[in-house]
């Protein structure tokens, strides 16, 4: 079985975030890490190898950097990573990503492709399943259970919705975001992490992928500002020593504030 | 001077950082008032490598360097200064010596099985009356046929209840001092060998510390540890090493108490403000800050040092007698700063304050550090213990 | 507010057994607001919903478009794309407005796609800028907000939030209905084997007014019991922060944070919850927050409208009781 899995590098979800003035966020000492739900596609990749063997490769689309978060996934235990860097994919919008990516994946036809459900920068859930029309794949996003009959040439997944668990029958190839529920993501083992230093990563630019401009197309979205939120400041504190005192408080505000009572 | 760690580096601490967020700091606070042993965490811990850390690959360690042991260490003390201590004794003070001085066979027998986790190591050295003044130990091994036969009593033994493989040092020539010992790998399966009192301790109490008793233990001949007489080298060679673990532990210990305070700091109001707006407080933050960032910076020269096979002795010492002392004060001006907070075990700021003051005493208190640094400084040749 | 307007806008109902989510009303109220005098058209897949002429043109539609073929009354990603696929190409509206749900983040990426579309997802605001579409969205886990433009000379989808922009007003008109026909030849891939209920007796959190919410102050599984009870008398949902998640107490669908769903509802009930950023991320979109916890450095008193420092075993069997009372007295 071969599996291909795309990641994506994103600032570390506990990090301040600062805004520049110019535009975009100042990286200057950000903690830069593999995108959680990317951790997890690592791993749903790493089990069917286990379970089917075959190759796990790993693709990012970004700047340099962006090899730190490959390496992880190699450390994880991938066999090999690519990192797609160009100048015209450095602003490049979803859609694009999608395109440079299913360029990429169409050269090595996979038995399946799996993405993060997002990613936790923008939270924008959109590169997996355009991927999934790009390549012409079946697909199942934010799958929470993932079982395959390698040998029926299909896949079984549940995915969660809104009050309701929906249990999918998706032909092989194709495409999956996972959810946090799929799995546990291994650690890195240290003996992993030597291994994969010795692993090179290749790069590829859009040339090499036979992607020209054209069909890259241009931007439909761009990002045109960032600000900070409003900021919700603390509104009163009441002390709760006295449950019932505590209590009228809350019932009060539920009642004349929220008009929920 | 490049002081930025590589990739590599960053990726491990990184992993371990994680690792201890999720896995120990949760059970952290129980370990310490259960004094109970983290089989569980150690198991996984041994999954990632981190008990054969500096192991060479070929025998299922991590092939690790110094620097990144250090990294390991400061990250799972920031959690559990216990838990680290475990792992740290380990590496530093069993896996590196057979290392450096264990023959291939021994080598491929206890390698192995101590960077999977099947196996703990524990160091025996100290005895009752030779605590400072180790090599006037007096555990005797004498020669009888193909074995070795140990008499003698160890105390303070870090992992004394659990490990299965301890280095015991004994005196087997008719010398004093240093040249009269020689080290052995002894299994507790070897008749003669049990654990005798276990100690409850003030601080890194999930870490269990008694005595290994010795009464006529026989060792096979093929156990003994580099060369007869070598026992002494090998006991300070191996603690430059086990110094620098506990240095790196000492400012994970800091760094804990730091972190914790900077948050409180600014969470807590009195008088109308937040305490981060005193210039007490700053200044105390700062101080702790300054400090840490010292100690930590010596831990990594001691450890370029030892990756480099140079002598590190003095950088060692330096370094943990630095890095303990910072540990101290941090964790005692953070308890401070929480108040009464500080002194009740729903804060684990007592918890780094009991822990911190082992980080001064073993693998040499600071002051058999000083007189191995003044010794240094006033060119006094010879054993740093005589 | 729009500044211009949009000849078309089509709103694409959400729907599940025979009931209309009500994230498709407030996107007929944004669609109304873009549009302007122009057209706003809901989109129906698959049947079930009675008398769509009135529900959708009570809340502002000028026509409903319906799909019913069998194909459809199960969603599926490529059952739905290729019938919105074929009705944009015919149709081409300027802008298609998709609900934030499951199924809406499953299937609008890959109609951007097949429809050369440029898309934005999690939409706050919307409005149009010198004839560019433009949203603003959450980013950063909640600490940013970001301004995309959409440009012109190619469609429009946007994916809203729920429970962001209001439910219009009702006003007694009923509308056309036009029907469409999903063409003969249609892939659809996957199969639906089952979708089963989740026993869970409240509104799913993504729709409720209100929200009960534990964290780690609960201590263990069975102190659900007392948000379940304070929750039933306030026809509030149940969620939790990560920890109870992570310890097995609750489900994976009972998370709010920035690895579980991102909720806003109108009051947000917060008891033994320290109130970490990743929490915050999910839930911070409330418009009212009252915060339970005995320690009164939790972060979360930076956010609540409403704190209290106590005992949440002594304050909520109280709180549940003095709700009942209060509904009871109506």
């Amino acid at each position: 079985m071969n599996v291909i899995v795309c990641i994506k590098q994103v600032p570390d979800t506990e990090a301040p975030i600062r805004i520049r003035a110019g535009g975009g966020i100042d990286e200057t000492g950000l903690n830069l890490v593999m995108n959680y739900y990317d951790e997890h596609a690592t791993e749903a990749a790493l089990r069917l190898r286990e379970q089917f063997g075959g190759t796990v490769t790993v693709v990012a689309v970004g700047p340099e950097r962006t090899r730190e978060a490959l390496r992880q996934a190699l450390a994880m235990g991938a066999d090999e990573a690519t990192l797609l860097r160009d100048p015209a994919l450095d602003a490049a919008d979803h859609l694009q990503v999608a395109r440079a990516l299913a360029a990429f994946i169409r050269s090595r036809t996979p038995d399946a492709v799996i993405c993060g459900k997002l990613s936790t920068d923008d939270n924008a859930a959109v590169v997996g399943a355009a991927l999934a029309e790009l390549l012409d794949l079946p697909q199942a996003t934010a799958i929470a259970k993932l079982e395959l009959d390698a040998g029926a040439g299909h896949a079984t997944v549940h995915r969660e919705l809104e009050g309701a668990l929906e249990i999918l029958e998706v032909p092989l190839p194709a495409l999956f975001t996972v959810e946090r529920s799929l799995n546990e993501p291994r650690y890195p083992s240290l003996p992993g992490i030597m291994k994969a230093k010795r692993k090179e990563i290749a790069v590829l630019d859009l040339a090499a992928l036979g992607l020209s401009a054209n069909e890259l197309g241009p931007a439909g979205a761009t990002l045109t500002g960032l600000a900070t939120p409003p900021g919700r400041t603390a509104g009163i504190q009441v002390n709760g020593a006295d449950p019932d005192a505590a209590v009228e408080a809350i019932v009060t505000f539920l009642g004349d504030r929220a008009k929920v009572l | 001077m490049n002081t930025d760690l590589s990739e590599d580096h960053r990726l491990i601490q990184a992993t371990v950082r994680d690792f201890a967020a999720k896995e120990i700091v949760p059970v952290a606070a129980r370990l310490d008032q259960e004094a109970r042993y983290p089989s569980e965490i150690i198991a996984r811990a041994a999954t990632l490598g981190l008990m054969g850390l500096m192991v060479p690959e070929e025998y299922g360690g991590a092939g690790m360097d110094s620097i990144a042991n250090v990294l390991v260490q400061e990250e799972l003390a920031r959690a559990s200064a216990g838990v680290q201590v475990i792992v740290s004794v380990n590496n530093s003070l069993v896996c590196d010596p057979i290392v450096r001085y264990g023959t291939a066979e021994q080598k491929r027998r206890y390698l192995p099985p101590l960077a999977d986790g099947r196996s703990l190591g524990c160091y025996c050295l100290t005895e009752p009356s030779a605590g400072s003044d180790a090599m006037a130990l007096e555990t005797r091994a004498q020669r009888r046929g193909d074995d070795w036969v140990l008499d003698g009593r160890k105390f303070f033994v870090t992992n004394g209840v659990e490990a299965d493989i301890c280095i015991v040092y004994a005196r087997s020539e008719d010398a004093p001092g240093a040249r009269g010992l020689s080290a052995f790998l002894v299994e507790k399966s070897f008749p003669g060998i049990s654990v005798g009192k276990v100690e409850h301790k003030l601080g890194i109490r999930c870490s269990s510390t008694s005595e290994i008793l010795l009464d006529d233990c026989r060792v096979p001949a093929e156990n003994l540890l580099g060369g007869r007489g070598e026992g002494g080298k090998i006991a300070l060679a191996t603690l430059d090493g086990g110094r620098i673990g506990i240095a790196a532990q000492a400012v994970g210990l800091a760094r804990a108490a730091l972190e914790d305070a900077t948050a409180y700091v600014k969470e807590r109001h009195i008088f109308g403000r937040p305490l981060s707006n005193f210039q007490a407080t700053q200044w105390a933050l700062a101080d702790a800050a300054t400090r840490i960032d010292a100690a930590r910076l010596l831990t990594y020269r001691a450890a370029w040092l030892r990756d480099r096979g140079a002598r590190c002795t003095r950088e060692a010492a330096t370094a943990k007698l630095i890095a303990s002392e910072t540990a101290m004060w941090a964790t005692h001006r953070a308890v401070q700063l929480f108040g009464g907070y500080g002194y009740i075990q729903d804060y684990p700021l007592e918890r780094y304050f009991r822990d911190a003051k082992i980080t001064e005493i073993y693998e040499g208190t600071s002051e058999v550090l000083r007189l191995v640094l003044s010794r240094d400084l006033l060119g006094s040749r010879g054993n740093a213990h005589q | 507010m729009a500044q211009g307007a949009l000849p078309e806008v089509w709103v694409l109902v959400a729907h599940r057994e025979g009931s209309v989510r009500k994230i498709t009303y407030e996107l007929l109220g944004t669609a109304r607001g873009l549009a302007g005098e122009g057209r706003v058209v809901a989109v129906l897949l698959g049947g079930g919903v009675e008398d769509p002429a009135r529900i959708f043109g009570q809340r502002g539609a000028d026509e409903v478009m319906v799909i019913d073929d069998p194909r459809l009354t199960q969603y599926t990603t490529e059952g739905y794309a290729a019938a919105l696929a074929a009705l944009a190409s015919e149709h081409t509206p300027a802008l298609l407005l998709i609900g934030s749900t499951a199924q809406g983040r499953d299937l609008a990426p890959r109609l951007a796609a097949r429809l050369g579309a440029a898309i934005v997802t999690d939409c706050q605001t919307l409005a149009l800028e010198g004839g560019e579409l433009v949203a603003t969205r959450p980013m950063y886990t909640r600490k940013a907000i970001g301004t995309v433009r959409l440009a012109q000379g190619r469609p429009w989808i946007a994916v809203v939030l729920p429970a962001v922009f209001p439910v219009p007003e009702e006003s007694d008109r009923s509308v056309e209905v036009r029907e469409a026909s999903l063409p003969a030849e249609v892939r659809i891939r996957t199969r639906v084997v089952e979708t089963r209920a989740i026993e869970r007796e409240t509104v799913p959190l993504t729709e409720a007014d209100v929200i009960v919410s534990g964290g780690r102050g609960l201590r263990g599984p069975e102190n659900f019991a007392l948000l379940d009870a304070l929750a039933r008398a306030l026809e509030a949902a149940v969620g939790s922060s990560r920890p109870p998640v992570d310890s097995g107490w609750v489900p994976h669908d009972y998370e709010i944070g920035q690895t579980g769903k991102t909720v806003s509802p109108q009051v947000y009930i917060a008891c033994g919850i320290s109130g970490a950023p990743q929490h915050l991320a999910g839930m911070s979109g409330s418009k009212f927050i009252v915060a339970i916890n005995k320690d009164p450095n939790a972060p979360i008193f930076q956010l609540a409208d409403l704190g209290v420092v106590g005992d949440l075993f002594e304050i909520l069997p109280r709180l549940t009781e003095a709700v009942k009372k209060r509904k009871a007295a109506g």
